[in-house]
């Protein structure tokens, strides 16, 4: 919700978003990504909302939200738009159209259609388990098996990119060919 | 895979039409037979995954002595207060039963390599066609004047987990009020660098709850150590006062020891400590000596599968190892033992061998909730295993950020344990 009646429901109140610590409105429980990037010291500014909006799970796993983000750049800016009037200090916005600021681009969709080697992945995913528990265990560390092969190459690509703020997990992806990390999701996928 | 002469010609009955697939049968009837000396990090990661990708079609022995195995890692949270002893503790229950690994509590004494077997304490010899040795570190004699292994009862190690650690613990808590606990820090290299100074942390968390005006000394011979800013600040913020490190410009690296007396000579200067943890300079675990593998301290490896430049049939992991630029780490073991099993497994079976990757990441707690990090990833060359690109957690992070480190520590525990030990 957003206005000077909003409280917290499925998702946090949207009120001063701008400029706010992620996963930090008093009173409401996140996910455990959102915790994750909030302890990572994600801030609402208007890049990294941009960037949520338009595809929330790129930027962070899994969060409380059903919602598969915006694509068309204008919805964005005009949603960006309508929330900027309930922040108080949003003078760190710039005037100008703010999404029209380079930033990284999606997932190419070449690279999603990449087929993984679940074989060669079998090999690779020796070195995620090391931290990872392959029984899907997930404590202090996220567990990492059953997930939408998709899902895994967006958020590992984000890591490699540096638009997830991860050291070890950036370390990791950013040695990983496009066909490693298509092979990892392979064989992730297919772990119960 | 590459063959080089020596290894075709120990591949025996090879013949040439075997080169694009090798095979190499056992050397009696029946499957081709890997025997792992030591179940650590290292060996009980190159046995399970051996055993696992296999399927059956390899015979996994795995030699090690104790029946429940301590990790070295999270050894000092258990000093501090922060796990219970059994909680660092492992069987290897699941390894026999679940992979069927043939699992021999005994120590290996000596190996043939011509006739390609180890030889038991038991008396029993155990044939191979490849060998796996890792048997973590041991002590070099002499390298702390006045100390040997007749006295770590008076002045503990506690670098090889178990009853060491514990006597360890016992000894800081029946100090007393006020009092010394000296460390003498190791030369490099040695396992886990960032060990003894997380240990530090973990005996000065432990004494501020239970002797607050006792003091921490550390005699270090090297001018530098792993996080060593990190730790500093660590130990301001939360210890103020209680830990003086001594380097080598006053005397760190000219010290000796009294084990009968409890006291410590620094460069001529006598002192009265309480509590002594004296961890000597080390080198590889004796068998790897023993099999001949060794130069100097340490087994020289190639870098592409953690085989021994000394012998085709013979694989040296972790601490044990001298292979490039990776520290002595629990974690550098596993990563390499999944390298090094790989290749047996290509080696003996024909199965696919895949590019090596290596890494490593030491968590390292310095109080409650404050926990930090350093990691680097790391590429097989002809010369070495080398460091492509690393991180380290950064002074001045906030709390939340350091809590998180910590729970990924914990995390990574349990990940690594049952990558281990299954």
């Amino acid at each position: 919700m957003v206005g000077p009646n909003a409280f917290n429901r499925t998702g946090p109140h949207l009120n001063d978003l701008f400029g706010r610590a992620a996963g930090s409105v008093e009173g409401f429980k996140y996910s455990d990504d959102m915790a994750r990037a909030a302890s990572g010291g994600l801030v609402w500014d208007v890049e990294h909302l941009d960037e949520f909006i338009e595809n929330p799970k790129e930027l962070i796993s899994r969060t409380k939200m059903r919602f598969n983000g915006i694509k068309d750049p204008e919805d964005r800016a005009n949603l960006m738009a309508y929330l900027r009037q309930f922040s108080d200090d949003p003078a760190n916005i710039p005037e100008a159209e703010p999404t029209l600021q380079a930033r990284d681009p999606d997932v190419d969709p070449a690279i999603l259609a990449i087929k993984g080697d679940p074989e060669y992945g079998a090999y690779l995913s020796g070195e995620c388990a090391t931290c990872h528990q392959v029984d899907g265990g997930d404590d202090g560390i996220p567990s990492i098996v059953g997930w939408l092969q998709e899902d895994f190459v967006i958020a590992l690509q984000a890591y490699k990119s540096e638009h997830r703020s991860h050291p070890v997990m950036q370390l990791m992806a950013k040695r990983l060919s496009n066909e490693e990390i298509a092979a990892l999701a392979a064989y992730f996928e297919a772990v119960e | 895979m590459k063959l080089d002469r020596r290894g075709f010609i120990g591949a025996g009955v090879a013949t040439a039409a075997t080169l694009s697939a090798p095979m190499v049968m056992g050397a009696s009837h029946g499957k081709p037979k890997v025997v792992v000396i030591g179940g650590g990090a290292g060996g009980a990661t190159a046995a399970r995954y051996i055993a696992k990708d296999s399927a059956g079609a390899i015979d996994v022995t795995l030699i090690e002595p104790t029946r429940t195995y301590y990790t070295c890692f999270f050894s000092n949270l258990y000093i501090g207060g922060f796990r219970d002893f059994a909680s660092i503790g492992h069987s290897y229950g699941t390894l026999a039963a679940q992979y069927g690994i043939n699992v021999v509590h005994d120590w290996a004494i000596n190996v043939d390599r011509d006739a390609k077997t180890v030889t038991l304490a038991g008396g029993s010899k155990v044939p191979y066609d490849s060998l796996v040795i890792s048997p973590g570190i041991d002590f070099i004699d002499g390298s702390v004047p006045g100390w040997d292994l007749s006295s770590q009862n008076a002045m503990p190690h506690a670098y090889k987990a178990g009853s060491q650690t514990q006597l360890l613990k016992a000894q800081v808590e029946s100090m007393g009020a006020g009092g010394t606990f000296a460390m003498v820090a190791p030369p490099n290299p040695y396992r886990c660098p960032p060990g003894p100074y997380e240990r530090v942390s973990m005996v000065a968390h432990l004494m501020k709850e239970i002797n607050p005006t006792g003091k921490i000394l550390i005699l270090d011979p090297k001018p530098k150590f792993s996080k060593q800013g990190l730790f500093e600040e660590g130990w301001d913020k939360h210890y103020g006062g209680m830990i003086e490190r001594i380097g080598p410009d006053f005397g760190g690296a000219n010290v000796s020891v009294d084990p009968g007396a409890m006291t410590v000579n620094i460069d001529g200067e006598v002192e009265k400590v309480d509590v002594c943890n004296v961890i000597p300079a080390q080198k590889a675990g004796r068998i790897a000596e023993i099999a001949g593998v060794t130069e100097g301290n340490w087994a020289p490896v190639h870098a592409a599968d953690m085989r021994s430049k000394l012998d085709d049939n013979i694989y040296v992991l972790g601490d044990s190892s001298s292979q490039g630029d990776m520290p002595k780490s629990g974690f550098s073991a596993n990563s390499q033992a999944k390298v090094c099993a790989m290749a047996i497994r290509g080696k003996l079976t024909g199965s696919s061998v895949f590019p090596a990757k290596f890494s490593n990441t030491c968590w390292s707690l310095i109080e409650t909730n404050d926990g930090i990090k350093v990691g680097a990833s790391y590429e097989a060359t002809d010369a070495k295993i080398a460091k492509t690109s690393g991180f380290v957690s950064q002074t001045g992070e906030d709390a939340a950020l350091r809590q998180q480190t910590y729970e990924e520590s914990v995390g990574w525990y349990a990940g690594i344990t049952a990558d281990i030990f299954g």
